[in-house]
């Protein structure tokens, strides 16, 4: 790979503290994002991606533990030399004022709840840059300015003293990517940036978050559940499940040769109009309570491909390729081989000739 | 927001207009005779009756006190302080009651901020603990029971502080019954504080602020505070009136002529001063609809999302 890594977590292990007792909810994470790519996490709600995501930044709530890991990160001051920073031994007050903002930025999930009701946007915007990096308030106004033409906002000038109840939801997802922009970051995290919007926006906000990261070569996190997003924007896909990592690959790795049965599930939940099927897949059961630690693979009680070693032991990764990683036992060479399921298969198939159709 | 504040305004006056004629139409349905019965006789009352013109219709009575009330007269007492003007009275009382209830109010908005803002910002800790038992415990004890026991230990154990209220020494004398007073402040206050502090924090645009970079003081001051000041202005309104009227059982005991004690002379004297208790009624309604007329207003400023809902509507 030519590219350099620029973020780089390893072994993540978080529990939370609760009245209920202590949920192990990231249990060894390893994630890698090259600068100027793309990667997308994901899985079902719980599963552990926001909480990973948010231990880079710092944001955990305050009965979360970091058990163990690195969060490793390499940036160049200015011109200067590369160093390489762990994200977690950083004081809090230190992440906040060098990092946070400034060279690791996040877009929130919901538009409607994560801009600050009673201050202007534009002050909202301004912010950052004039108690961070000193800059003068014309200086940062017509900063922001930009910014908001950036992001396509019409009007930028008049809607900086808008408050923002005052702008749709679509704009005020805009106005949440200015804010992430304001410090120039290297890194921006999209925490299901597009859940919250009418379908009719998702595609327009991913095509903003594409654009901007092509313009100011960005690197960018993706969180989220929905395949369709992924198929759209990643580079490479990790996909998460019960705080693990099971499998990684580049996107057509995952899309066309998915294989952990985990990937198999949520790719067969995936609505599809060309088949002959009129049910929709759905993976059975629920994921597991992470209140007890799952014995085995946590994905043996819904996995239909389960063996008796899937009940004593946590698969390890497997490699496939360079970049085609998964913790499935299948892949194990004593493993019997498994077949993909038929409609899934089927689906394949019609997948990859359609993709040829375009090269 | 003028057209808005003009409508509101309005309204309030309107209201009271309505409280005023309610409270002199009940005054003289209620039962109890407005001269001191025991020390007149039959014809004295009578006299005194028809130069009060209680016998005429009640409409023309209205219509009497109305006119007098617009020209800031509340007339004179019935039985009270010999029919010594009201005014003259009620000034003396108002400003007893309104320096001790100023006070009482400033002790507990500014100390109740204080403890529920360091209980939000250390949650769960020890800090926050002991401001949620401090509230509970201010909450349930009865300021007037508070106030025996600080003049039990400042003023019996510790002979500092004077056991009864004197106007000539008024702030030094004010120390004790204010501070009784404002506990019920300082807890609602530090509580309500507290806890939409808390959940403010726990909001997305609080971890937007803090994923920009903001942290601490500055975090608190720009987003938090703000947000959760909304809820607390709307608790704090009424507690305000009715620290301002003074409270009846704690003025009666430290010995203060406010308001409370007066309220409670008009009612419980030698007769039922019917003038004395409408003026109060009517002092009463006129701060509560004042208070909540500003705070109305307040809300416009703190939030903008009300400042608009109120243009249009």
């Amino acid at each position: 790979m030519a590219n350099k890594t620029i973020l780089e977590i390893k072994d993540l292990d978080i529990s939370f503290r609760t009245n209920a007792g202590t949920i192990h909810a990231i249990r060894g994470v390893n994630l890698d994002l090259q600068k100027g790519e793309t990667v997308a996490i994901v899985g079902e709600s719980g599963s552990g991606k926001s909480v990973t995501m948010k231990a880079a930044c710092g944001l955990l709530d305050a009965n979360a533990t970091i058990n163990s890991g690195e969060v490793l990160y390499t940036y160049a001051e200015g011109d200067g030399p590369e160093q390489t920073v762990d994200l977690l031994k950083i004081p809090k007050r230190q992440l906040r004022k060098d990092f946070n903002g400034n060279r690791i930025a996040m877009v929130f999930q919901d538009p409607m709840t994560s801009l600050d009701p009673t201050m202007q946007i534009g002050k909202q915007i301004m912010e950052g840059m004039i108690l961070h990096r000193g800059m003068s308030k014309a200086d940062a106004w017509k900063r922001s300015v930009e910014l908001l033409e950036l992001v396509g906002i019409t009007d930028a000038e008049k809607r900086m003293k808008n408050y923002p109840h005052q702008l749709s939801g679509g704009m005020r997802q805009r106005v949440v990517i200015a804010i992430a922009l304001s410090g120039r970051p290297d890194i921006l995290i999209c925490d299901e940036p597009t859940t919250a919007l009418d379908v009719t926006i998702q595609a327009k906000i991913l095509e903003l978050i594409k654009d901007v990261q092509d313009r100011l070569g960005l690197s960018v996190i993706y969180i989220t559940h929905d395949l369709g997003v992924v198929a759209k924007v990643a580079d490479y896909v990790n996909v998460m499940y019960a705080g693990k990592i099971v499998e990684v690959g580049n996107v057509n790795e995952i899309f066309y040769e998915p294989a952990h049965p985990y990937t198999w599930g949520l790719l067969s939940a995936m609505p599809d109009l060309d088949t002959d099927d009129d049910r929709l897949y759905s993976i059975p059961g629920s994921p597991p309570n992470l209140l007890h630690e799952p014995k085995g693979d946590a994905f043996t009680p819904r996995n239909a491909f389960a063996m008796k070693i899937d009940e004593k032991e946590a698969p390890p990764l497997f490699k496939i390729s360079d970049t085609h990683y998964a913790a499935t036992w299948l892949l194990h060479p004593d493993a019997p081989k498994a077949e993909l399921p038929e409609g899934l298969k089927a689906r394949l198939e019609r997948a990859k000739k359609e993709a040829e159709k375009y090269l | 927001m003028v057209k808005y504040t003009l409508k509101r305004v309005g309204m309030a006056l309107l209201t009271l207009l309505l409280i005023v004629f309610l409270l002199f139409v009940l005054v003289r349905i209620m039962p109890g005779n407005p001269f001191p019965s025991e020390r007149m006789s039959a014809e004295q009352i009578a006299a005194k009756r028809l130069e009060m013109g209680l016998d005429d219709p009640i409409l023309v009575q209205f219509g009497r006190y109305m006119a007098n009330l617009l020209k800031g007269d509340f007339g004179r007492g019935t039985s009270l302080y010999y029919g010594a003007p009201i005014n003259t009275v009620l000034s003396t009382a108002i400003s007893n009651s309104f320096r001790i209830g100023g006070i009482a109010i400033l002790i507990g908005t500014a100390v109740g901020l204080l403890l529920g803002i360091v209980a939000a910002l250390n949650r769960g800790r020890f800090l926050d603990g002991f401001c949620t038992v401090f509230s509970i415990i201010g909450v349930c004890v009865p300021s007037y029971v508070f106030l025996i026991f600080l003049q039990y230990f400042f003023s019996f154990k510790i002979p500092f502080f004077p056991y009864f209220f004197d106007a000539n020494r008024f702030l030094f004398s004010s120390v004790l019954p204010s501070l009784s007073l404002s506990l019920f402040t300082m807890s609602t206050v530090a509580r309500f504080t507290r806890n939409e502090m808390v959940e403010v924090m726990d909001s997305d645009y609080v971890r937007l602020a803090e994923s920009k970079g903001l942290y601490g003081g500055t975090l608190v001051r720009r987003h938090v505070l703000r947000n959760a000041l909304v809820p607390i202005v709307t608790v704090l309104a009424p507690l305000i009136v009715d620290l301002l009227t003074g409270a009846l059982v704690v003025e009666k005991i430290y010995g203060i002529n406010g308001i409370g004690k007066l309220m409670v002379d008009a009612i419980t004297g030698e007769g039922v001063d019917y003038n004395y208790v409408l003026a109060l009624g009517i002092l009463y309604s006129a701060l509560y609809i004042g208070i909540m007329l500003v705070v109305d207003l307040l809300y416009g400023l703190l939030d903008p999302r009300i400042r608009v809902s109120t243009k249009e509507g």
